[in-house]
Protein backbone atom coordinates (compact mmCIF):
# COMPACT_ATOMS: atom_id res chain seq x y z
CA UNK A 1 0.00 0.00 0.00
CA UNK A 2 1.22 3.44 -0.98
CA UNK A 3 1.15 6.34 1.91
CA UNK A 4 -1.50 8.60 1.72
CA UNK A 5 -1.64 11.41 -1.34
CA UNK A 6 -0.80 13.97 1.34
CA UNK A 7 -0.82 16.63 -1.46
CA UNK A 8 -3.20 15.87 -3.17
CA UNK A 9 -5.69 15.66 0.08
CA UNK A 10 -4.53 18.79 0.85
CA UNK A 11 -5.25 20.81 -2.50
CA UNK A 12 -8.48 19.23 -2.29
CA UNK A 13 -9.38 20.10 1.23
CA UNK A 14 -8.31 23.90 0.23
CA UNK A 15 -10.73 23.45 -2.63
CA UNK A 16 -13.78 22.54 -0.34
CA UNK A 17 -12.35 25.03 2.37
CA UNK A 18 -12.31 27.62 -0.01
CA UNK A 19 -16.02 26.25 -1.94
CA UNK A 20 -17.99 27.03 1.52
CA UNK A 21 -16.35 29.63 3.05
CA UNK A 22 -15.82 31.78 0.16
CA UNK A 23 -18.00 34.73 1.48
CA UNK A 24 -15.68 35.06 4.72
CA UNK A 25 -12.54 33.92 2.91
CA UNK A 26 -12.87 37.81 0.64
CA UNK A 27 -14.24 41.23 1.28
CA UNK A 28 -14.87 41.24 -2.72
CA UNK A 29 -18.15 40.08 -4.41
CA UNK A 30 -18.28 37.94 -7.01
CA UNK A 31 -21.25 39.85 -8.88
CA UNK A 32 -21.27 43.15 -8.33
CA UNK A 33 -18.91 45.42 -10.60
CA UNK A 34 -16.70 48.11 -9.73
CA UNK A 35 -16.09 49.87 -13.02
CA UNK A 36 -13.45 52.72 -11.97
CA UNK A 37 -11.03 49.53 -10.93
CA UNK A 38 -11.30 47.58 -13.85
CA UNK A 39 -8.73 45.34 -15.43
CA UNK A 40 -5.93 46.21 -12.88
CA UNK A 41 -3.62 43.21 -13.33
CA UNK A 42 -2.15 40.88 -10.11
CA UNK A 43 -0.52 42.78 -7.60
CA UNK A 44 3.03 41.30 -8.55
CA UNK A 45 2.97 43.71 -12.11
CA UNK A 46 4.00 47.36 -11.81
CA UNK A 47 0.33 48.69 -12.49
CA UNK A 48 -1.23 45.96 -9.86
CA UNK A 49 -2.31 46.65 -6.10
CA UNK A 50 -2.95 44.21 -3.00
CA UNK A 51 -6.42 45.53 -2.99
CA UNK A 52 -6.80 42.94 -5.45
CA UNK A 53 -4.56 39.99 -5.58
CA UNK A 54 -5.04 38.48 -8.55
CA UNK A 55 -6.30 41.58 -10.06
CA UNK A 56 -9.72 42.36 -11.78
CA UNK A 57 -11.68 41.86 -14.72
CA UNK A 58 -13.16 43.59 -17.46
CA UNK A 59 -15.86 44.67 -15.01
CA UNK A 60 -13.49 45.34 -12.25
CA UNK A 61 -14.73 42.26 -10.47
CA UNK A 62 -11.93 40.82 -8.50
CA UNK A 63 -10.63 37.53 -10.07
CA UNK A 64 -9.54 35.84 -6.96
CA UNK A 65 -12.89 36.02 -5.36
CA UNK A 66 -14.13 34.59 -8.61
CA UNK A 67 -11.99 32.04 -8.67
CA UNK A 68 -13.35 30.68 -4.58
CA UNK A 69 -16.94 31.22 -5.86
CA UNK A 70 -15.99 29.53 -9.11
CA UNK A 71 -14.88 26.22 -6.61
CA UNK A 72 -18.21 26.16 -5.31
CA UNK A 73 -20.10 25.72 -8.80
CA UNK A 74 -17.78 23.14 -9.72
CA UNK A 75 -17.92 21.08 -7.07
CA UNK A 76 -21.68 21.50 -6.44
CA UNK A 77 -22.16 20.49 -10.14
CA UNK A 78 -19.85 17.67 -9.82
CA UNK A 79 -21.35 16.49 -7.05
CA UNK A 80 -24.99 16.48 -8.51
CA UNK A 81 -23.68 14.98 -11.69
CA UNK A 82 -21.95 12.29 -10.38
CA UNK A 83 -24.93 11.80 -8.17
CA UNK A 84 -27.59 11.60 -11.13
CA UNK A 85 -24.80 9.97 -13.81
CA UNK A 86 -23.41 7.55 -11.55
CA UNK A 87 -26.54 6.85 -10.03
CA UNK A 88 -28.30 5.62 -13.37
CA UNK A 89 -24.98 4.07 -14.37
CA UNK A 90 -25.31 2.33 -11.11
CA UNK A 91 -29.24 0.65 -11.49
CA UNK A 92 -28.25 0.14 -15.00
CA UNK A 93 -25.07 -1.81 -14.39
CA UNK A 94 -26.71 -3.81 -12.14
CA UNK A 95 -30.27 -4.70 -13.22
CA UNK A 96 -28.33 -5.19 -16.73
CA UNK A 97 -26.21 -7.84 -15.10
CA UNK A 98 -28.31 -9.31 -13.06
CA UNK A 99 -31.29 -9.96 -15.42
CA UNK A 100 -29.61 -10.43 -17.62
CA UNK A 101 -31.62 -11.70 -21.01
CA UNK A 102 -32.86 -9.52 -23.89
CA UNK A 103 -32.84 -6.57 -21.13
CA UNK A 104 -29.50 -6.64 -20.81
CA UNK A 105 -28.28 -7.13 -24.59
CA UNK A 106 -30.99 -3.95 -25.47
CA UNK A 107 -29.41 -1.87 -22.37
CA UNK A 108 -25.53 -2.37 -23.63
CA UNK A 109 -26.93 -1.69 -27.12
CA UNK A 110 -27.59 1.98 -26.08
CA UNK A 111 -24.19 1.50 -24.05
CA UNK A 112 -22.45 0.84 -26.78
CA UNK A 113 -24.41 4.14 -28.76
CA UNK A 114 -23.34 6.08 -26.36
CA UNK A 115 -19.73 5.33 -26.42
CA UNK A 116 -19.91 5.92 -30.03
CA UNK A 117 -21.30 9.34 -30.11
CA UNK A 118 -20.26 12.30 -28.34
CA UNK A 119 -22.61 12.99 -25.18
CA UNK A 120 -21.48 17.09 -25.39
CA UNK A 121 -23.07 16.97 -28.63
CA UNK A 122 -26.33 16.14 -26.61
CA UNK A 123 -25.66 18.37 -23.55
CA UNK A 124 -25.27 21.44 -26.02
CA UNK A 125 -29.04 20.21 -27.87
CA UNK A 126 -30.17 20.39 -23.95
CA UNK A 127 -28.83 23.76 -23.35
CA UNK A 128 -30.41 25.08 -26.46
CA UNK A 129 -33.86 23.94 -25.46
CA UNK A 130 -33.71 23.64 -22.15
CA UNK A 131 -32.15 26.73 -21.38
CA UNK A 132 -28.93 27.58 -19.65
CA UNK A 133 -28.96 26.32 -15.89
CA UNK A 134 -27.55 23.74 -13.26
CA UNK A 135 -30.15 21.57 -14.18
CA UNK A 136 -29.42 21.55 -17.57
CA UNK A 137 -26.41 21.08 -16.85
CA UNK A 138 -26.43 18.35 -14.71
CA UNK A 139 -28.45 16.13 -16.86
CA UNK A 140 -26.11 17.10 -19.77
CA UNK A 141 -22.97 15.75 -17.63
CA UNK A 142 -25.01 12.80 -16.46
CA UNK A 143 -25.58 11.63 -20.16
CA UNK A 144 -21.68 11.95 -20.81
CA UNK A 145 -21.49 9.62 -17.64
CA UNK A 146 -23.64 7.22 -17.36
CA UNK A 147 -22.93 4.40 -19.84
CA UNK A 148 -18.96 4.56 -18.54
CA UNK A 149 -20.70 3.37 -15.08
CA UNK A 150 -23.14 1.03 -16.18
CA UNK A 151 -20.50 -1.11 -18.54
CA UNK A 152 -17.67 -1.63 -15.44
CA UNK A 153 -20.52 -2.37 -13.10
CA UNK A 154 -22.41 -4.71 -15.14
CA UNK A 155 -19.10 -6.82 -15.12
CA UNK A 156 -18.32 -7.22 -11.42
CA UNK A 157 -22.24 -7.89 -11.21
CA UNK A 158 -21.76 -10.93 -13.56
CA UNK A 159 -19.03 -11.91 -11.55
CA UNK A 160 -20.82 -11.53 -8.13
CA UNK A 161 -24.15 -13.39 -9.77
CA UNK A 162 -21.88 -17.15 -9.64
CA UNK A 163 -21.05 -16.22 -6.09
CA UNK A 164 -22.50 -18.65 -3.39
CA UNK A 165 -24.17 -15.93 -1.43
CA UNK A 166 -26.43 -15.12 -4.02
CA UNK A 167 -27.46 -18.30 -4.84
CA UNK A 168 -28.16 -19.31 -0.97
CA UNK A 169 -30.10 -16.20 -1.14
CA UNK A 170 -32.20 -17.81 -3.32
CA UNK A 171 -32.48 -20.88 -1.65
CA UNK A 172 -33.98 -18.61 0.96
CA UNK A 173 -36.89 -17.22 -1.19
CA UNK A 174 -35.53 -13.60 -1.36
CA UNK A 175 -36.87 -11.71 -4.43
CA UNK A 176 -35.00 -10.55 -7.37
CA UNK A 177 -35.33 -6.93 -6.59
CA UNK A 178 -34.42 -7.94 -2.87
CA UNK A 179 -31.07 -9.72 -3.88
CA UNK A 180 -29.84 -6.37 -6.24
CA UNK A 181 -30.48 -4.22 -3.77
CA UNK A 182 -29.42 -6.06 -0.17
CA UNK A 183 -26.59 -8.16 -2.11
CA UNK A 184 -24.92 -7.21 -5.23
CA UNK A 185 -25.56 -3.50 -4.22
CA UNK A 186 -23.14 -3.18 -1.33
CA UNK A 187 -20.75 -5.40 -2.88
CA UNK A 188 -20.39 -3.16 -5.93
CA UNK A 189 -19.92 0.18 -3.88
CA UNK A 190 -16.40 0.04 -3.76
CA UNK A 191 -16.06 -0.49 -7.36
CA UNK A 192 -18.59 2.44 -7.85
CA UNK A 193 -16.38 4.78 -5.08
CA UNK A 194 -13.36 4.01 -6.99
CA UNK A 195 -15.27 5.42 -9.93
CA UNK A 196 -16.88 8.64 -8.78
CA UNK A 197 -13.73 9.55 -7.98
CA UNK A 198 -12.12 8.71 -11.14
CA UNK A 199 -14.39 10.58 -12.93
CA UNK A 200 -13.80 14.20 -10.88
CA UNK A 201 -11.67 15.39 -13.50
CA UNK A 202 -13.34 14.58 -16.28
CA UNK A 203 -16.76 15.91 -15.05
CA UNK A 204 -15.15 19.08 -13.69
CA UNK A 205 -13.46 19.30 -17.69
CA UNK A 206 -16.86 18.83 -19.15
CA UNK A 207 -18.59 21.76 -16.82
CA UNK A 208 -15.79 24.35 -18.07
CA UNK A 209 -15.54 23.25 -21.34
CA UNK A 210 -19.89 23.73 -21.59
CA UNK A 211 -19.68 26.91 -19.68
CA UNK A 212 -16.82 28.00 -21.87
CA UNK A 213 -19.43 27.31 -25.32
CA UNK A 214 -22.05 29.21 -23.38
CA UNK A 215 -23.86 26.00 -22.56
CA UNK A 216 -22.98 25.90 -18.85
CA UNK A 217 -23.86 28.05 -15.83
CA UNK A 218 -24.66 31.30 -17.05
CA UNK A 219 -23.13 34.63 -16.10
CA UNK A 220 -22.92 36.54 -13.59
CA UNK A 221 -22.19 33.51 -11.87
CA UNK A 222 -18.35 32.77 -11.34
CA UNK A 223 -17.38 29.50 -13.24
CA UNK A 224 -14.13 28.74 -14.09
CA UNK A 225 -15.01 27.73 -17.49
CA UNK A 226 -16.67 30.69 -18.30
CA UNK A 227 -13.99 32.69 -16.74
CA UNK A 228 -11.87 31.90 -19.21
CA UNK A 229 -14.11 32.35 -22.07
CA UNK A 230 -14.41 36.03 -20.87
CA UNK A 231 -11.07 36.77 -20.78
CA UNK A 232 -10.22 34.91 -24.02
CA UNK A 233 -10.96 38.28 -25.86
CA UNK A 234 -8.45 39.87 -23.57
CA UNK A 235 -5.39 37.60 -23.75
CA UNK A 236 -3.46 40.41 -25.52
CA UNK A 237 -3.59 42.95 -22.64
CA UNK A 238 -5.10 41.21 -19.69
CA UNK A 239 -3.78 37.40 -19.75
CA UNK A 240 -4.68 36.95 -15.81
CA UNK A 241 -8.18 36.69 -16.97
CA UNK A 242 -8.23 33.73 -18.71
CA UNK A 243 -4.91 31.94 -17.64
CA UNK A 244 -5.62 31.87 -14.26
CA UNK A 245 -8.89 30.08 -13.90
CA UNK A 246 -7.26 27.83 -16.28
CA UNK A 247 -4.00 26.91 -14.00
CA UNK A 248 -7.37 26.40 -10.82
CA UNK A 249 -8.82 24.11 -13.68
CA UNK A 250 -5.61 21.79 -14.54
CA UNK A 251 -4.34 22.28 -10.87
CA UNK A 252 -7.73 20.87 -9.59
CA UNK A 253 -8.37 18.21 -12.16
CA UNK A 254 -4.52 16.75 -11.85
CA UNK A 255 -5.15 16.44 -8.26
CA UNK A 256 -8.42 14.33 -8.40
CA UNK A 257 -7.06 12.10 -11.20
CA UNK A 258 -3.85 10.94 -8.91
CA UNK A 259 -6.31 10.77 -5.94
CA UNK A 260 -8.77 8.81 -7.99
CA UNK A 261 -5.55 6.48 -8.91
CA UNK A 262 -4.51 6.27 -5.39
CA UNK A 263 -7.91 5.33 -4.16
CA UNK A 264 -8.34 2.74 -7.28
CA UNK A 265 -4.81 0.70 -6.01
CA UNK A 266 -5.78 1.32 -2.38
CA UNK A 267 -9.51 -0.54 -2.85
CA UNK A 268 -10.05 -2.07 -6.16
CA UNK A 269 -6.42 -2.87 -7.94
CA UNK A 270 -9.04 -4.92 -10.95
CA UNK A 271 -9.38 -1.63 -12.48
CA UNK A 272 -6.03 -1.01 -12.88
CA UNK A 273 -6.86 -1.94 -16.76
CA UNK A 274 -8.78 1.15 -17.50
CA UNK B 1 -17.22 -11.21 -43.46
CA UNK B 2 -20.43 -10.11 -44.98
CA UNK B 3 -22.07 -11.23 -42.15
CA UNK B 4 -20.12 -9.14 -40.21
CA UNK B 5 -20.71 -6.25 -42.81
CA UNK B 6 -24.02 -6.81 -42.24
CA UNK B 7 -24.12 -6.76 -38.54
CA UNK B 8 -22.25 -3.55 -37.93
CA UNK B 9 -24.07 -1.35 -40.88
CA UNK B 10 -27.13 -2.86 -38.57
CA UNK B 11 -25.88 -1.35 -35.77
CA UNK B 12 -24.87 1.68 -37.05
CA UNK B 13 -28.57 2.54 -38.61
CA UNK B 14 -29.32 1.31 -34.57
CA UNK B 15 -27.38 4.42 -33.34
CA UNK B 16 -28.91 6.93 -35.81
CA UNK B 17 -32.25 5.87 -35.17
CA UNK B 18 -31.33 6.35 -31.12
CA UNK B 19 -29.93 9.86 -31.70
CA UNK B 20 -32.26 11.09 -34.12
CA UNK B 21 -35.59 10.32 -32.28
CA UNK B 22 -33.37 11.37 -29.02
CA UNK B 23 -33.09 14.84 -31.13
CA UNK B 24 -36.68 14.77 -32.00
CA UNK B 25 -37.73 14.58 -28.34
CA UNK B 26 -35.65 16.90 -26.65
CA UNK B 27 -37.08 19.39 -29.34
CA UNK B 28 -40.64 18.58 -28.38
CA UNK B 29 -39.95 17.86 -24.98
CA UNK B 30 -39.62 22.10 -23.97
CA UNK B 31 -42.74 22.97 -25.20
CA UNK B 32 -43.77 24.73 -28.95
CA UNK B 33 -41.19 23.61 -31.52
CA UNK B 34 -42.18 26.70 -33.38
CA UNK B 35 -40.67 28.68 -30.84
CA UNK B 36 -37.43 27.01 -31.79
CA UNK B 37 -37.39 26.22 -35.18
CA UNK B 38 -38.44 29.90 -36.41
CA UNK B 39 -36.65 33.33 -35.55
CA UNK B 40 -37.68 35.24 -33.20
CA UNK B 41 -39.10 37.69 -35.05
CA UNK B 42 -41.23 35.23 -37.50
CA UNK B 43 -44.58 36.37 -38.57
CA UNK B 44 -47.68 34.64 -37.62
CA UNK B 45 -48.42 33.51 -40.89
CA UNK B 46 -45.01 31.93 -41.09
CA UNK B 47 -45.77 30.05 -38.06
CA UNK B 48 -48.96 28.67 -39.06
CA UNK B 49 -47.50 27.41 -42.43
CA UNK B 50 -44.40 25.62 -40.08
CA UNK B 51 -47.61 24.07 -37.84
CA UNK B 52 -49.23 22.63 -40.89
CA UNK B 53 -45.79 21.33 -43.05
CA UNK B 54 -44.55 19.37 -39.68
CA UNK B 55 -48.13 18.53 -38.35
CA UNK B 56 -47.35 19.83 -35.41
CA UNK B 57 -51.12 20.18 -34.41
CA UNK B 58 -51.38 16.28 -35.16
CA UNK B 59 -50.68 12.92 -32.84
CA UNK B 60 -46.93 12.65 -32.05
CA UNK B 61 -46.15 9.64 -33.76
CA UNK B 62 -47.05 11.44 -37.32
CA UNK B 63 -44.77 14.31 -36.64
CA UNK B 64 -42.22 11.74 -35.98
CA UNK B 65 -42.76 10.34 -39.69
CA UNK B 66 -42.46 14.30 -40.69
CA UNK B 67 -39.71 14.54 -39.43
CA UNK B 68 -37.82 11.38 -40.37
CA UNK B 69 -39.11 11.53 -43.77
CA UNK B 70 -37.34 15.25 -44.23
CA UNK B 71 -34.54 13.94 -42.47
CA UNK B 72 -33.69 10.36 -44.91
CA UNK B 73 -34.13 13.16 -47.62
CA UNK B 74 -31.45 15.65 -46.74
CA UNK B 75 -34.47 18.17 -45.23
CA UNK B 76 -33.30 19.10 -41.43
CA UNK B 77 -34.72 22.92 -41.76
CA UNK B 78 -33.81 26.17 -42.41
CA UNK B 79 -30.72 27.54 -40.45
CA UNK B 80 -32.07 30.36 -38.26
CA UNK B 81 -28.61 32.41 -38.83
CA UNK B 82 -27.65 31.70 -42.07
CA UNK B 83 -30.93 31.40 -43.78
CA UNK B 84 -30.43 28.68 -46.03
CA UNK B 85 -31.05 24.79 -45.68
CA UNK B 86 -29.29 23.87 -42.57
CA UNK B 87 -27.72 20.54 -44.16
CA UNK B 88 -25.99 23.07 -46.73
CA UNK B 89 -24.28 25.28 -44.64
CA UNK B 90 -22.69 22.08 -42.54
CA UNK B 91 -21.55 21.01 -45.39
CA UNK B 92 -20.05 24.03 -46.87
CA UNK B 93 -18.26 23.99 -43.70
CA UNK B 94 -16.63 20.67 -43.68
CA UNK B 95 -14.08 20.35 -45.81
CA UNK B 96 -12.28 23.46 -43.34
CA UNK B 97 -12.32 20.72 -40.98
CA UNK B 98 -11.26 17.78 -42.68
CA UNK B 99 -8.25 19.92 -43.48
CA UNK B 100 -6.87 19.85 -40.14
CA UNK B 101 -7.36 16.09 -39.51
CA UNK B 102 -3.85 14.99 -41.83
CA UNK B 103 -2.10 16.77 -39.63
CA UNK B 104 -3.62 16.10 -36.18
CA UNK B 105 -3.64 12.28 -36.95
CA UNK B 106 -0.35 12.57 -38.19
CA UNK B 107 0.79 14.47 -35.23
CA UNK B 108 -0.42 12.05 -33.14
CA UNK B 109 0.98 9.07 -34.75
CA UNK B 110 4.38 10.57 -34.55
CA UNK B 111 4.56 11.22 -30.97
CA UNK B 112 1.91 8.91 -29.82
CA UNK B 113 4.00 5.54 -31.10
CA UNK B 114 7.13 6.36 -30.50
CA UNK B 115 6.53 7.78 -26.81
CA UNK B 116 3.92 5.02 -26.01
CA UNK B 117 6.45 2.12 -26.94
CA UNK B 118 9.57 3.84 -25.30
CA UNK B 119 8.01 4.48 -22.08
CA UNK B 120 6.55 0.39 -22.22
CA UNK B 121 10.61 -0.60 -23.18
CA UNK B 122 12.02 1.55 -20.21
CA UNK B 123 8.90 1.03 -17.53
CA UNK B 124 9.34 2.93 -14.26
CA UNK B 125 12.89 4.67 -15.53
CA UNK B 126 13.28 8.00 -16.80
CA UNK B 127 11.55 8.16 -20.18
CA UNK B 128 8.55 6.25 -18.56
CA UNK B 129 8.25 9.05 -15.91
CA UNK B 130 8.59 11.84 -18.09
CA UNK B 131 5.84 10.65 -20.50
CA UNK B 132 3.95 9.69 -17.94
CA UNK B 133 4.00 12.62 -16.60
CA UNK B 134 3.09 14.56 -20.19
CA UNK B 135 0.25 12.22 -20.16
CA UNK B 136 -1.21 13.04 -16.90
CA UNK B 137 -0.82 17.02 -17.78
CA UNK B 138 -2.37 16.19 -20.88
CA UNK B 139 -5.09 14.64 -19.72
CA UNK B 140 -6.06 17.04 -17.20
CA UNK B 141 -5.36 19.96 -18.89
CA UNK B 142 -8.82 21.06 -20.81
CA UNK B 143 -8.37 21.28 -24.46
CA UNK B 144 -9.71 24.64 -24.82
CA UNK B 145 -7.45 26.39 -22.32
CA UNK B 146 -4.21 25.14 -24.20
CA UNK B 147 -5.55 26.95 -26.67
CA UNK B 148 -5.51 29.95 -25.45
CA UNK B 149 -2.18 29.36 -23.35
CA UNK B 150 -0.77 28.54 -26.96
CA UNK B 151 -2.32 31.79 -28.20
CA UNK B 152 -0.78 33.53 -25.10
CA UNK B 153 2.75 32.23 -25.96
CA UNK B 154 2.96 32.38 -29.62
CA UNK B 155 1.13 34.83 -30.79
CA UNK B 156 0.81 37.69 -28.01
CA UNK B 157 4.18 36.99 -26.30
CA UNK B 158 6.34 35.80 -29.33
CA UNK B 159 4.37 36.76 -32.55
CA UNK B 160 5.41 33.70 -34.36
CA UNK B 161 1.67 32.61 -35.31
CA UNK B 162 -1.50 34.22 -36.30
CA UNK B 163 -4.03 32.98 -33.29
CA UNK B 164 -6.99 33.13 -35.31
CA UNK B 165 -8.90 32.00 -38.83
CA UNK B 166 -7.45 30.29 -41.78
CA UNK B 167 -4.52 30.89 -43.32
CA UNK B 168 -1.44 29.96 -45.05
CA UNK B 169 0.25 27.13 -43.50
CA UNK B 170 0.99 29.52 -40.09
CA UNK B 171 -2.52 28.92 -39.37
CA UNK B 172 -3.25 25.44 -39.41
CA UNK B 173 0.09 25.34 -36.69
CA UNK B 174 -1.80 25.58 -33.50
CA UNK B 175 -5.04 24.25 -33.80
CA UNK B 176 -3.37 20.92 -35.08
CA UNK B 177 -1.06 21.19 -32.16
CA UNK B 178 -3.94 21.80 -29.85
CA UNK B 179 -6.10 18.96 -31.08
CA UNK B 180 -3.29 16.39 -31.39
CA UNK B 181 -2.25 17.33 -27.97
CA UNK B 182 -5.90 16.37 -26.70
CA UNK B 183 -4.84 12.89 -28.42
CA UNK B 184 -1.62 12.30 -27.59
CA UNK B 185 -2.06 11.53 -23.90
CA UNK B 186 -4.93 8.64 -24.01
CA UNK B 187 -2.94 7.31 -27.65
CA UNK B 188 0.63 6.66 -25.97
CA UNK B 189 -1.07 5.72 -22.67
CA UNK B 190 -3.45 2.83 -24.53
CA UNK B 191 -0.18 2.14 -26.63
CA UNK B 192 2.28 1.88 -23.49
CA UNK B 193 0.00 -0.56 -21.67
CA UNK B 194 -0.49 -3.12 -24.74
CA UNK B 195 2.84 -3.24 -25.53
CA UNK B 196 3.70 -4.11 -22.08
CA UNK B 197 1.18 -6.87 -22.51
CA UNK B 198 2.48 -8.14 -25.45
CA UNK B 199 6.05 -7.73 -24.42
CA UNK B 200 5.47 -10.89 -22.27
CA UNK B 201 3.95 -13.07 -24.95
CA UNK B 202 5.12 -16.41 -26.42
CA UNK B 203 5.82 -15.41 -29.93
CA UNK B 204 8.13 -12.20 -28.11
CA UNK B 205 9.79 -14.58 -26.34
CA UNK B 206 10.26 -16.78 -29.62
CA UNK B 207 11.19 -14.23 -31.99
CA UNK B 208 14.04 -13.02 -29.43
CA UNK B 209 14.97 -17.16 -29.31
CA UNK B 210 15.08 -16.99 -33.09
CA UNK B 211 17.67 -14.23 -32.89
CA UNK B 212 15.81 -11.51 -34.62
CA UNK B 213 17.46 -8.06 -33.50
CA UNK B 214 15.84 -6.73 -31.00
CA UNK B 215 14.30 -3.60 -33.22
CA UNK B 216 12.77 -6.11 -35.43
CA UNK B 217 11.04 -7.65 -32.57
CA UNK B 218 9.81 -4.51 -30.96
CA UNK B 219 9.16 -2.47 -33.83
CA UNK B 220 7.63 -5.03 -36.26
CA UNK B 221 6.39 -8.17 -34.06
CA UNK B 222 5.26 -5.89 -31.33
CA UNK B 223 4.03 -3.21 -32.36
CA UNK B 224 1.73 -4.20 -34.86
CA UNK B 225 -0.22 -6.76 -32.18
CA UNK B 226 0.22 -3.25 -29.95
CA UNK B 227 -1.87 -1.36 -32.30
CA UNK B 228 -4.81 -3.45 -32.41
CA UNK B 229 -6.30 -2.24 -29.09
CA UNK B 230 -6.11 1.46 -30.52
CA UNK B 231 -8.41 0.73 -33.15
CA UNK B 232 -10.76 -1.09 -30.80
CA UNK B 233 -11.16 2.11 -29.46
CA UNK B 234 -11.04 4.14 -32.12
CA UNK B 235 -15.13 4.84 -31.48
CA UNK B 236 -14.25 6.37 -28.43
CA UNK B 237 -11.15 8.34 -29.97
CA UNK B 238 -13.57 9.59 -32.67
CA UNK B 239 -16.12 11.13 -29.84
CA UNK B 240 -13.14 12.65 -28.43
CA UNK B 241 -11.76 13.75 -31.73
CA UNK B 242 -15.35 15.86 -32.04
CA UNK B 243 -15.10 17.18 -28.82
CA UNK B 244 -11.87 18.15 -29.36
CA UNK B 245 -12.74 19.86 -32.75
CA UNK B 246 -15.76 21.75 -31.10
CA UNK B 247 -13.60 23.48 -28.63
CA UNK B 248 -10.48 24.01 -30.68
CA UNK B 249 -12.14 25.29 -33.33
CA UNK B 250 -13.89 27.57 -31.14
CA UNK B 251 -10.94 28.89 -29.40
CA UNK B 252 -9.10 29.71 -33.26
CA UNK B 253 -12.37 31.00 -34.61
CA UNK B 254 -11.75 28.30 -37.76
CA UNK B 255 -15.00 27.97 -39.88
CA UNK B 256 -15.39 24.52 -39.63
CA UNK B 257 -18.05 22.25 -38.41
CA UNK B 258 -16.93 22.33 -34.77
CA UNK B 259 -17.14 26.30 -34.83
CA UNK B 260 -20.52 25.79 -36.37
CA UNK B 261 -21.77 24.17 -33.85
CA UNK B 262 -20.68 26.57 -31.19
CA UNK B 263 -22.27 29.40 -33.51
CA UNK B 264 -25.72 26.94 -33.23
CA UNK B 265 -25.24 27.37 -29.48
CA UNK B 266 -24.46 30.95 -28.91
CA UNK B 267 -27.22 32.02 -31.74
CA UNK B 268 -29.88 29.60 -29.98
CA UNK B 269 -29.86 27.97 -33.73
CA UNK B 270 -31.88 25.25 -32.92
CA UNK B 271 -32.51 24.06 -36.46
CA UNK B 272 -28.86 23.88 -37.27
CA UNK B 273 -27.70 22.69 -34.29
CA UNK B 274 -30.12 19.70 -34.65
CA UNK B 275 -28.80 19.01 -38.33
CA UNK B 276 -24.54 19.15 -37.08
CA UNK B 277 -26.11 16.50 -34.21
CA UNK B 278 -27.37 14.29 -36.89
CA UNK B 279 -24.85 14.95 -39.24
CA UNK B 280 -22.00 14.07 -37.07
CA UNK B 281 -23.73 10.85 -36.06
CA UNK B 282 -23.94 10.20 -39.39
CA UNK B 283 -20.10 10.72 -39.97
CA UNK B 284 -19.15 8.93 -37.35
CA UNK B 285 -21.37 5.86 -38.46
CA UNK B 286 -19.41 6.00 -41.81
CA UNK B 287 -16.53 6.56 -40.69
CA UNK B 288 -16.47 3.58 -37.63
CA UNK B 289 -17.53 1.26 -40.35
CA UNK B 290 -15.12 1.98 -42.56
CA UNK B 291 -12.84 1.25 -39.45
CA UNK B 292 -14.42 -1.61 -38.56
CA UNK B 293 -14.20 -3.40 -41.68
CA UNK B 294 -10.52 -2.64 -41.88
CA UNK B 295 -10.14 -4.24 -38.34
CA UNK B 296 -12.25 -7.13 -39.75
CA UNK B 297 -9.77 -7.34 -42.28
CA UNK B 298 -6.55 -6.97 -40.68
CA UNK B 299 -7.63 -8.75 -37.72
CA UNK B 300 -8.86 -12.60 -38.76
CA UNK B 301 -10.45 -13.42 -35.14
CA UNK B 302 -12.85 -10.68 -35.30
CA UNK B 303 -14.70 -11.36 -38.34
CA UNK B 304 -15.27 -15.02 -36.90
CA UNK B 305 -16.86 -13.55 -33.13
Amino acid sequence: MRKLPWVSILIIGGMVFAAIFAPYLTPHSPIEQTLPDKLLPPFWEATGSTKYILGTDIFGRDVLTRLLYGARVSLIVTALSLLVGGGVGLTIGIASGYIGGRLDSLLMRLVDAAFTFPAILFALLLAVTMGQGLDTLVVAIGLLLWAGFARIIRGEVLALKQRDFVALAKVHGCSELRIMVTHILPNVMNTFMVLVTLNVGAVIVAEASLSFLGAGIPPPTPSWGLMVAEGRGKISSAWWLSLLPGIAITMVVLTFNLFGDWLRDRLDPKLRQL
Amino acid sequence: MQRYIVKRLFQGLLLLVIVSTIVFAVGRLTGNPVDLLLPEEASEEERQAMIEALGLDGPILEQFVVFITGAVQGDLGVSIRYRQPAVDVFFSRLPNTLMLMPGVMLLAIVMAIPLGVLSALRRGRLTDRISGTIAVLGIATPNFWLGILLIYLFSVQLGWLPSSRMGDWSHFVLPTVTLGTFLVAGFMRLIRSSMLDILDSEFVKLARIKGLSEMKVVWKHCLRNALIPVLTLWGVFMGALVTGTIVTETVYAWPGVGRLTYEAVIFRDYPLLQAVVIMDAVLILVINLVVDILYAYVDPRIRFT
